[in-house]
């Protein structure tokens, strides 16, 4: 029979720009520690393990085996799920399917990167069609930089306008001892930054990172027993909708919009703004941090920025969004989209330390890679009464 | 567990090179005639799991390729996921997708081409990049080690090893899909040219390029569809990654996979009561050993009727092969049919020296 799964703890590296002390396995190693730490429970207590990353990252092949003494997996079931940027929510996602089938009921869900160890936009640049789309494709960020002038150009949003969501996650940042960048900045340093790939300049964009997370999924059965309050996920969705850069649609974000769409029907939230407490973004930019929100249904289309300025989305507003500091803070990319998960599952535990927001009832993470794709996780206090 | 079938299936014949295929190409191919197996159209399909890995498709986010081919955005869009590995993980986690009560269905894909990448480079990066990689192994390298262990430890014979090739490329001689069609001799077998000793020649799987698809179903939807073959137990396990930690005359995952299968199944006597299987034979001794994990040496079953991968051998796609031709038998429509199949096993690996296994029992 189906259960209902809940995310019981995590336990994250702390990440940064490069970790020449260990190799992939003992950075794993290091997240699942903490997992364990965190929860209380031995590695005699898992039942199986699920590992994502890039290969072209690290270069590794079969990493879930190869791994093996850094998470423990020996003589249980190990497997690999991998979709690109969006392979940390990917993880999380088949944390909930894998635990919610009844097959599992502590499973250790690893996502992670040695960025340091890569030629990251290189590695990107081969995700796209080898005839058709990669000689003319110069990695993540000048796709990024396409979205972002499609949308600034429609609703004259500014540069400064963008600069308002890296303000605010580099503000969240120094609340999070997990952060790779942690530096408080102003509208006019991002404005000020180097420019990258116009419009985005260098605090506009994430950085990449060396880290592992691990979070542990629990069945209904025992997930209480583990941690009292646990977060129960709702419900999970995704869209990877292309294959090729130039079928992609880039305002509005198609693959998000129907994600949402498909996670609000389920879980019946109408009013995503009032009834979501705190989402955690996988944000890899700031216009992202616009855009993007209006694809999740916090506003209407050009309208993001004013609930930026106002302060809607700051710790303190209404929905506060990436306490953890985001993406834009920290970007191990295989462990990317997972994080968002943890952190999500910290906040309605209360577990979040000094980036907690009081009474978190109901939470998001989002997962975005690959062509323009996004995944979609919706977390709970409650257990649901739907599966 | 609920009551989940396998409903639908294809597979592409094998072969060295397929030049005029692209990935999606072929898989668009097996996913069309999965459905087409199943009477179903995409509109029916729940949800979507593809299985490829990066080092053999030459690019990172490998199931990217093959998103528009199988129905990725087809319609509002489906919810879609990939494993990297054999393919009977990723029809694990298409099952695990239907268990959940998530979907009704899950279309499962895998794609593989080695005629696009060096398959000794790429298996060499299955070794740990600091301390082992360096020597060059590659997938057979590190095989023709176990089965010196093996056959030194069990007692497994030269001769034996060669009668696995017969029986496999004398089975892979009916199968219109095998890569490798041609019977051999135990005296070609025996007399073959050496490529990693004990390995020779025909020890060896060819490297296939090709794609698979399967549809699993849940009993509702299964039950409309013209000929389900339902799961009755599966389960996978994983082994100590360094060579020199195991002992690679034997396999305690593959034997613990088996045992949980089987007791999912409720399979007691799998001798008597498994009556056909698909084994993940990327070498000859490997079929020997395998089945003594299983618990089925000694018994007359017929094992790779189809031939096995020793006949045809696509990474990643093999073991859904396996699937495929298990379930094929259990439905009587097998190109080399045996007589009486009603439960059968089938059986997928990854790594090296098969350091992780999965085991379907599959029934009608």
């Amino acid at each position: 029979m189906a259960k209902r799964v809940a995310i019981v703890g995590s336990g994250q590296t702390d990440h940064t720009g490069s970790r020449p002390d260990v190799t992939g396995v003992e950075l794993i190693n290091e997240a699942v520690n903490r997992a364990l730490e965190n929860t209380g429970l031995t590695r005699a207590d898992i039942d199986g393990v699920v590992v994502g990353n890039m290969d072209h990252f690290e270069g590794i092949n079969g990493v879930e085996l190869w791994s093996m003494d850094g998470h423990g997996g020996q003589l249980k079931p190990v497997i690999k799920l991998t979709t690109g940027g969006t392979t940390g929510s990917t993880l999380a996602i088949g944390g909930y399917h894998l635990v919610a089938s009844g097959m599992f009921d502590r499973l250790l869900v690893i996502g992670w990167e040695k960025n340091s160890e890569s030629d990251t936009t290189g590695a990107i640049t081969t995700a796209f069609d080898p005839i058709w789309d990669r000689l003319v494709f110069a990695g993540a960020i000048s796709g990024l930089a396409i979205d972002a002038m499609h949308y600034m150009h429609r609703f004259g949003i500014t540069e400064k306008d963008a600069a308002r969501v890296a303000v605010r996650d580099r503000k969240h940042a120094l609340n999070n001892p997990h952060a790779h960048v942690r530096k408080e900045i102003s509208i006019e340093d991002v404005m000020r930054s180097p420019m990258i790939s116009d419009p985005i300049k260098m605090w506009d964009m994430c950085p990449r990172t060396d880290g592992a997370c691990a979070v542990i999924f629990a069945s209904e059965d025992v997930a209480e027993k583990i941690n009292p309050k646990p977060a129960w996920v709702w419900t999970t969705a995704n869209r990877h909708l292309y294959s090729y850069l130039g079928d992609v649609k880039t305002y509005p974000i198609e693959s998000l919009e129907r994600a949402a769409k498909e996670v609000y029907r389920k879980t019946g939230i109408k009013e995503p703004l009032k009834e979501i407490d705190v989402m955690e973004l996988y944000l890899p930019y700031s216009v992202a941090g616009l855009s993007w929100i209006e694809g999740l249904g916090l506003c209407g289309p050009g309208q993001a920025p004013k609930l930026l300025w106002d302060g809607v989305t700051d710790m303190g507003g209404e929905l506060p969004i990436n306490p953890s500091g985001g993406v834009i803070s920290t970007n191990p990319i295989g462990a990317t989209g997972l994080i968002r998960a943890a952190e999500c599952a910290l906040q309605i535990s209360g577990q979040a330390g000094a980036r907690q927001v009081p009474d978190v009832k109901v939470a998001l993470s989002t997962g975005f890679g690959g062509c323009f794709w996004s995944d979609i996780l919706v977390y709970g206090s409650k257990k649901p009464n739907f599966i | 567990m609920d009551r989940v079938a396998i409903v639908g299936a294809a597979q592409t014949a094998f072969s060295e090179k397929k030049v005029a295929l692209t990935f999606a190409d072929m898989a668009y191919d097996v996913t069309t005639r999965a459905l087409e197996d199943a009477g179903m159209t995409i509109a029916d399909i729940g949800n979507i799991v593809t299985v490829s890995n990066d080092f053999w498709d030459g690019r990172t986010i490998s199931s990217m390729a093959v998103g528009d081919a199988i129905g990725a955005a087809y319609g509002d869009g489906k919810n879609i996921s990939t494993v990297e590995g054999d393919g009977t993980f990723g029809a694990f986690y298409g099952l695990a997708r239907i268990l959940s009560h998530s979907y009704k269905s899950t279309l499962v894909v895998a794609h593989s081409k080695a005629s696009e990448g060096d398959p000794r480079l790429i298996s060499n990066a299955l070794f740990d990049p600091l301390y082992e990689r360096p020597m060059g192994a590659d997938r057979v390298a590190a095989a023709a080690l176990q089965a010196q262990v093996f056959m030194q430890e069990k007692g497994v014979s030269l001769e034996d090893i060669a009668r696995v090739v017969v029986k496999n490329r004398k089975n892979g001689a009916v199968n219109p899909n095998a890569h490798r069609k041609e019977a051999i001799s135990h005296e070609q077998a025996l007399n073959a040219k050496p490529i990693a000793l004990p390995l020779k020649e025909h020890d060896v799987s060819p490297m296939s390029d090709g794609a698979a698809a399967i549809i699993l179903a849940g009993e509702s939807v299964a039950r409309k569809t013209p000929h389900p073959v339902w799961v009755k137990g599966v389960a996978f396990a994983a082994d100590a990654y360094y060579l020199g930690e195991r002992d690679l005359s034997e396999s305690p995952a593959l034997r613990q996979a088996a045992q949980k299968a089987y007791a999912m199944a409720g399979v007691k006597d799998p001798a008597r009561e498994i009556h056909a299987a698909e084994i993940y034979d990327e070498f000859s001794y490997q079929e020997i050993m395998w089945l003594k994990e299983l618990g089925l040496t000694g018994s007359a079953l017929p094992v790779n009727a189809s031939g096995g991968c020793l006949s045809a051998h696509t990474v990643i796609v093999a073991g859904l092969v396996r699937m495929i031709e298990a379930s094929l038998q259990i439905r009587g429509k097998a190109a080399n049919q045996q007589n009486g199949i009603k439960t059968a096993l089938a059986h997928g690996q990854n790594g090296l020296c098969g350091q992780s296994h999965c085991v379907w029992i599959l029934g009608n």
